[in-house]
Order: structure tokens, then C-alpha cells, then sequence
């Protein structure tokens, strides 16, 4: 008897097994390797008024949308059949994440992107690692395009100067913004009419409101989304701008040295400070943004800090009657650099074409369709926001939240200000996040809060490694 | 002859090649390309990342976070090695020779609780995660504040306070490993003699002294196999601190561990050299660990 298999069949699928494998080592190379760029930058059909991007009308289009507190319905119901009406041969593809870098960043690694991106939400992939590798394409020619509605209309001039602003990175215009987030403090006109509480335009009276509102033993009086501290330092720096200048925040996203210990931020971080000491829900801290927004649709809570995407994203649990309102942050002192009604607005939803995508031109057309009055209507009706294109929203049925936000931007007209520096330095961002969690639940005092963040941003600043922004 | 060993020969080459070029191509080069990846500044999305040489190194010792995620693994290998083992030895011991009186059996019931100690082995670490982020809801809605808010007592931040969040980790984790080196150790101590227990309780030991005399001792190659593990799991521990704690290794870094921070750095930040060459330290760690607890436990055996 031999020890060796005789079955000449089992050897055979022996050696097959063996070379399985060997197949499969090129799949596993996590090393990057250089590829010759794909000749898709160069437009496959000549532009015209019509097609000022030269798009080849039958050439598939994938689009990701993030799946997030605006779902995807828009994307399938108003932007997909709005850009067929124009290009019926078109295949497009209309795919949705919640986890965008998971699902695209190895798509970017291997040279093969989609050719739309809503690279929103917290796993979206990095605009500055993006930009710095030269992934983004160039939308300028998308603002200088004609707009879908009116040929003698550029795009350029339908956008809000700030998403032009927000969306340049190094020199060039590429990401392009969707929807106007507009953040301020969010209560229920409902519970404040039938208590008699009114919006406070000081700060003295914001102090009060949360006294009333305390001792009235109905409600706590604030909370924010304690997990993700995000939500509160967004208040204290506008704060911090209203006291002290737009320019408060200019300084703290070029890195300047001392500018997260300025004068104003002082002044928000104390009064911040209190809030998190005195009026906050109970157990604030370890609740996410879901459950201390639920926790207000039950009247348990009266105020917290959100954007307007916040009525959308509690469409589910929002009692019919609850009624969103929005009020700005209050004056601090009475020689606040700006003036009551200054609020903080960015745009958000950040779509972007990849510039070694199959079919660029296409996935800018898109972005021209998105940009229509029809789309940008449709849209702002169907997820209760506002968009980015000017007057969209006109003679449009808005829920009341939303109409309170749109109300309050009129209101502040160029009374806005902005930061930057969360999306430029996310290392930054992880350490304003721990640092503002200990600041409100009393672990850090304003001084080493704020000493804290200095360090790390001034840390940033002398780290080769990481890409500068500027603004 | 000489053909039947070459058959042989061959007949092993056939059947090692295939797990032997897997092992090569999915587990030793990707290690070899980390090492690669370490000394670039690849942020994971260009196709050509530039050599830095050993930069992303040098930033690595002044990385305050990472540090403190070190510090948090070094907790981890010592107290959930210590815990989990003792509770483990504890709870084996009496499920099948502490009990009764005379007879050499467990605790009456000792079936059904060593299928109740099984039970958090069996759900995944994820499950595992969400299912204590409820148990330590800061609200009423809280499995454990919930009764202490009932005596009035105020709810304790198990995962929102930064001094007791790693303690809710830890325990979380020993919850966990426990009920497996329950079992584990079980199956050690069937394997030794009865007669020695009998022995020993002819000549008038107590639990005590049986279970320090001559559980232990004869249990000792197991409880150090146990150790081993749980070494690993200490050093490798990522899912239940990236799902269960605040901002994934948090409140302001008190639970994050070497894992989390690469992971931070790759998915977050990215910053794929820093990450990979923050896996290269945990690489060293683990080996360095690995060879350590090779060399204590080399020890005779008890022969029965």
C-alpha cells in the first residue's frame, strides 16, 4: 500500500487549488501603484450653449448620494429624471452610503471613481487629502456655464458668494455646496407660546429664560447633542464672532497664533461654561444628537443648537402641532462687534465631481441640472431646508422651521459668518470635540479649554505633514 | 523506495502549497507593505506616494494620543488578563468541585449556569457594543441608571465620565471573556485526576485548600495559555471601544486604544503612512509581548 494519493483527477485539483492564490496576489496589493491618467479630462463631444460641457448624451452616469438626514429620495425622484428629460439615453446610476469613505476611498486608490460625489457626513472623505492629490475637478467652467433654466444667466450667479468661497480649495472652485445650512438655537413655537416664553435678543434674558424656565420644573431648559460636542462649540464660536468680529474666526482658521485665546472666545467659553454648569438636561452628555432632538419633540428639553436640517431629520418623531422655530444667538454685551440677528450659515451637502472619473463632463451637467429652479425647489419643499440657489424657495410651501430659518438669514442679510477649520484640519476638529465635551461638563475651566485648543492648533501649524488652507 | 518518499514529498508540497501562498499573499505581504507604507506619505488616494523615510516614526514619539492609547493597552494587558482569570478560576472552581458536601461536584444548578456564563461568547462584539451603550444610558432609560435615578440617586456617566469610562470598557470586556475561560478551564480541571481531589479530602482539606493546593497548580498550564489570550485580546482590542464609547475612544481620549488611533488616522485623517506606521509600534508590541510570555511560561510540566 502506497501513502500517496493514486486518483490522478484529485492531484489535478490539488495543483488547481495551489495556483488559486498566485491569482489572487495582485488583488491583495495594498501598495498604490502609478497607472496612466485616463484620458477622460478631454470632452467626447464638441460644447455648445446647449452643452457647454460636451456631454456625450448616451455615456452612463454614477452618482453617490449620502444617506443621511436628507435620504436619497431626492436624488431619485427630482435630480435622476430632471437630467433624463435631457439625456434619455443616459444610464444613470443612482447609488447611496452612509459610510461614503468605506465605499469610495479604495474606488479613489485604484483610479476608478464615480463621476458624482455627496461627500457629506461624519465618514466623509477628506476634501484637503482629496484636493492635495489632485482628485477634485476643476467646476469652475460649471460657473461660468449657462444655468439650465436661462441661457443668459450664468450659474455663478445664482449661488450665494460664500459657497464659491467654501468650496475653493487651492485657487480652484471644486466642491460644490447644496444646501444653506443655517445654524442657531431650535425651540417649539408651540411650548413657547402656550408658556409665555419668549425668544431672548440679550443674553441677560437668555440667563432668564433658562431661570423660567428651570424653576417652571416643566422642561430643562437646554441640551445639545452631548456625545458629539460638535453641536456645542458651533454656538460658542458664533458667540465668539458676534462679540468680537468675524475676523475671531478668520484668525482660528489660518492657525494665527493666540487666536483661540482672543478676548471674545474668553467671553463665550465663560458663558458657555455656565450654561453647561446651571441649565443643561440631565445626562446631557451621554446622548447623541437623536436622543436629546427626541427629547425636545417630548417637551423634556426646551432649546438646543442644531442646523436646519434638524426638522427633516425629526420629521418622524415631531409631534404634527410642535412647530420648529429658530431664533439667532442673542446679544452679548451691548457693543457687540455685529449686530443682533448675525447668524452662522455654511453650505453643506457637499457634492463634488472626481477628475478621474469616466465621465466628468457628465457628472458636471448633473450638478448644472441640481443647480435649476425646479430642482433646487423641488428639493428645498421635499427635505424642509433651504437650498444654495437663490430665490428657489420663492412661492414655495415651506414647513415652519424651515420658514424660520429663511426668515432669519433675510433677516441677517450680510450679517453671516463662517468657519472653515473643522473640514481643513480634522485633527483639530477631534480635539475641540474632546476639549468642549470637558469644557460643558465641567472638566476643563474656559482658560485651559481654550489654552488647550491653542496648543494643538499652534501643534497643526508646525506640522510639515499636514496641508495649510488659508482664507 | 526512494520514489515513495519523493511521492511524499510531493504529496505534502501539494497539500502545504496552497494555505502556505495564502498565508504569503494575504497575511506576510501586506505586513512587508505596511512597513513600506509607514515611510510614505501616502494619504490614500494618490496612486504615488512620496518616500519620506522615517518621519512619520519621529512624529510618533511626541503623538500625545497615541501614548495615552499605549497607556491604555498596558492597563488592558494587565488588569483584564487578572480579572477575567480570577473570576474565571473562581466561577469553574464551583461549578465543578466546590459543591455540596463529601461529593466532588459543583454547585447544584452547575449545568445551567455554565450555559448562562456562555452566553456574551456567543454574541458578537458589535451586539455586544450597542447592547452596553444602552445598559449605560445616562437616562432613565438606562439599565443600571435607571434604578439608581428610582432611589434618587444621580445617573453616573459610565460612558460620558473621561475617569470611568475605561472602567465601563474594562468590564464590559470581562463580561465578555469570562464565560469562554469559564469552559476553558472546566475542561482543565476534568482532565485532572479525581483521586487527587479525594485524596486531598481524606486528609482533610477544605474548598480553600483544595482549590489553592490542588486546583491551581495543576491548572497552571491552562491558566497560562488563558493568559496568553488574553494578552492578545487586550493588546488587539478595537470594535467594542470604536462602537461602544463616546466619539470612538472617548470622552476626550480617555478609552481609546492603539487600534482606535490607527484607524483615526487612516479613516479620519487620512494619513495612511502615519497609520501604517503606527501598526508597525503595535506590530512590535504584540511580538515584543508574544516572545515575553513565551519565555516566562516555559516551565515543567506535572506529569500525572
Amino acid at each position: 500500500m502506497t501513502d500517496t494519493p493514486q486518483n490522478i483527477t484529485r492531484r489535478q485539483l490539488l495543483r488547481g487549488a495551489a495556483l488559486v492564490p498566485v491569482a489572487g496576489a495582485l488583488a491583495a496589493c495594498a501598495t498604490p501603484a502609478s497607472k496612466a491618467p485616463a484620458s477622460s479630462s478631454a470632452a467626447p463631444v464638441a460644447t455648445s450653449a446647449a452643452n457647454p460641457f460636451g456631454v456625450a448624451a448616451d455615456k452612463p452616469l454614477e452618482v453617490w448620494i449620502f444617506d443621511g438626514g436628507f435620504g436619497t429620495a431626492y436624488a431619485k425622484d427630482i435630480h435622476q429624471p430632471l437630467f433624463k428629460t435631457k439625456y434619455p439615453q443616459a444610464q444613470i446610476k443612482i447609488e447611496s452610503t452612509k459610510e461614503i469613505t468605506k465605499v469610495l476611498q479604495p474606488r479613489f486608490a485604484g483610479g476608478n471613481p464615480p463621476d458624482v460625489i455627496d461627500n457629506s457626513g461624519a465618514n466623509a472623505m477628506d476634501f484637503g487629502a482629496l484636493a492635495q492629490d489632485g482628485q477634485l475637478h476643476d467646476l469652475t467652467p460649471l460657473l461660468d456655464a449657462p444655468s439650465w433654466d436661462d441661457p443668459n444667466v450664468k450659474v455663478r450667479d445664482l449661488l450665494d458668494p460664500a459657497v464659491i468661497e467654501i468650496g475653493t480649495y487651492d485657487g480652484t472652485f471644486s466642491v460644490l455646496g447644496y444646501v444653506n445650512y443655517i445654524f442657531g438655537i431650535w425651540y417649539s413655537q408651540k411650548a413657547f407660546r402656550d408658556n409665555g416664553w419668549q425668544p431672548p435678543k440679550t443674553w441677560d434674558e437668555f440667563l432668564k429664560l433658562c431661570e423660567t424656565i428651570k424653576k417652571s420644573g416643566k422642561m430643562a431648559p437646554f441640551t445639545y447633542a452631548g456625545k458629539f460636542p460638535q453641536y456645542l462649540y458651533e454656538p460658542l464660536l458664533t458667540l465668539a464672532a458676534k462679540i468680537g468680529g468675524p475676523e475671531v474666526l478668520v484668525n482660528i482658521d489660518n492657525l494665527e497664533d493666540g487666536a483661540w485665546t482672543s478676548e471674545p472666545m474668553k467671553q463665550s467659553a465663560a458663558a458657555w461654561a455656565e450654561i453647561g454648569a446651571k441649565y443643561l438636561m440631565e445626562g446631557t452628555a451621554g446622548l447623541d444628537h437623536v436622543q436629546t432632538q427626541t427629547a425636545q419633540n417630548k417637551y423634556k428639553v426646551a432649546m438646543l443648537p442644531a442646523g436646519s436640517w434638524l426638522e427633516n431629520e425629526q420629521k418622524t418623531t415631531t409631534p404634527a402641532d410642535f412647530e420648529y422655530g429658530m431664533f439667532p444667538l442673542p446679544d452679548f454685551t451691548g457693543s457687540d462687534k455685529m449686530p443682533y440677528g448675525t447668524l452662522h450659515t455654511s453650505p453643506g451637502e457637499n457634492f463634488i465631481v472626481p477628475a478621474k472619473g469616466a465621465n466628468p463632463q457628465g457628472g458636471m451637467e448633473y450638478l448644472r441640472a441640481m443647480l435649476s429652479k425646479k430642482a433646487a425647489g423641488d428639493f428645498s419643499e421635499l427635505v424642509r431646508t433651504v437650498s444654495v440657489v437663490k430665490g428657489a424657495g420663492e412661492g414655495r410651501q415651506l414647513s415652519p422651521g424651515a420658514a424660520s430659518a429663511s426668515k432669519a438669514v433675510t433677516a441677517a442679510g450680510a450679517n453671516t459668518v463662517t468657519y472653515r477649520w473643522q473640514t481643513w484640519y480634522a485633527q483639530l476638529k477631534d480635539e475641540a470635540i474632546a476639549a468642549t465635551g470637558e469644557l460643558m461638563t465641567g472638566g476643563l475651566t474656559p482658560d485651559k479649554y481654550l489654552e488647550r485648543l491653542q496648543k494643538k492648533a499652534d501643534e497643526i501649524k508646525g506640522d510639515s505633514s499636514i496641508k495649510k488652507f488659508k482664507r | 523506495m526512494l520514489f515513495q518518499r519523493y511521492r511524499r514529498g510531493l504529496f505534502i508540497t501539494a497539500f502545504l502549497a496552497a494555505p502556505v501562498t495564502l498565508y504569503l499573499v494575504y497575511v506576510i505581504s501586506p505586513y512587508i507593505q505596511a512597513f513600506y507604507i509607514a515611510m510614505t506619505d501616502w494619504r490614500g488616494v494618490t496612486a504615488a506616494p512620496r518616500f519620506v523615510g522615517f518621519e512619520n516614526f519621529s512624529r510618533l514619539f511626541s503623538d500625545g494620543i497615541f501614548w495615552q492609547a499605549v497607556r491604555h493597552n498596558a492597563a488592558l494587558l494587565v488588569l483584564l488578563p487578572l480579572l477575567t482569570i480570577v473570576i474565571a478560576l473562581f466561577f469553574a472552581f464551583l461549578l465543578n468541585v466546590g459543591g455540596g458536601t463529601g461529593g466532588l461536584q459543583g454547585i447544584s444548578g452547575s449545568k445551567l449556569y455554565r450555559v448562562i456564563f456562555f452566553f456574551p461568547q456567543v454574541l458578537a462584539v458589535a451586539v455586544v457594543a450597542v447592547l452596553f451603550q444602552q445598559v449605560f444610558r445616562p437616562d432613565g432609560s438606562g439599565m443600571l441608571n435607571g434604578p439608581l435615578m428610582a432611589l434618587g440617586v444621580k445617573p453616573i456617566g459610565f460612558l460620558s465620565d473621561p475617569d470611568i469610562a475605561f472602567w465601563s470598557v474594562l468590564g464590559v470586556m470581562v463580561w465578555q471573556a469570562v464565560g469562554f475561560y469559564v469552559v476553558l478551564f472546566s475542561a482543565g480541571l476534568a482532565s485532572i485526576p479525581r483521586d487527587m481531589f479525594e485524596a486531598a479530602q481524606i486528609d482533610g482539606a477544605g474548598r480553600g485548600s483544595l482549590f489553592f493546593r490542588i486546583t491551581l497548580p495543576l491548572l497552571w498550564d491552562t491558566v497560562q495559555v488563558a493568559w496568553v489570550y488574553l494578552g492578545i485580546l487586550a493588546l488587539d482590542v478595537f470594535a467594542i471601544v470604536w462602537v461602544m464609547t463616546d466619539q470612538h475612544g472617548g470622552p476626550d481620549f480617555s478609552t481609546t486604544v492603539m487600534a482606535a488611533e490607527i484607524y483615526r488616522n487612516a479613516f479620519s485623517y487620512f494619513r495612511f503612512g502615519y497609520a501604517s506606521a503606527l501598526g508597525v509600534m503595535m506590530f512590535f508590541f504584540t511580538v515584543g509581548f508574544a516572545i515575553i510570555s513565551l519565555r516566562l511560561s516555559r516551565r515543567e510540566r506535572i506529569e500525572y
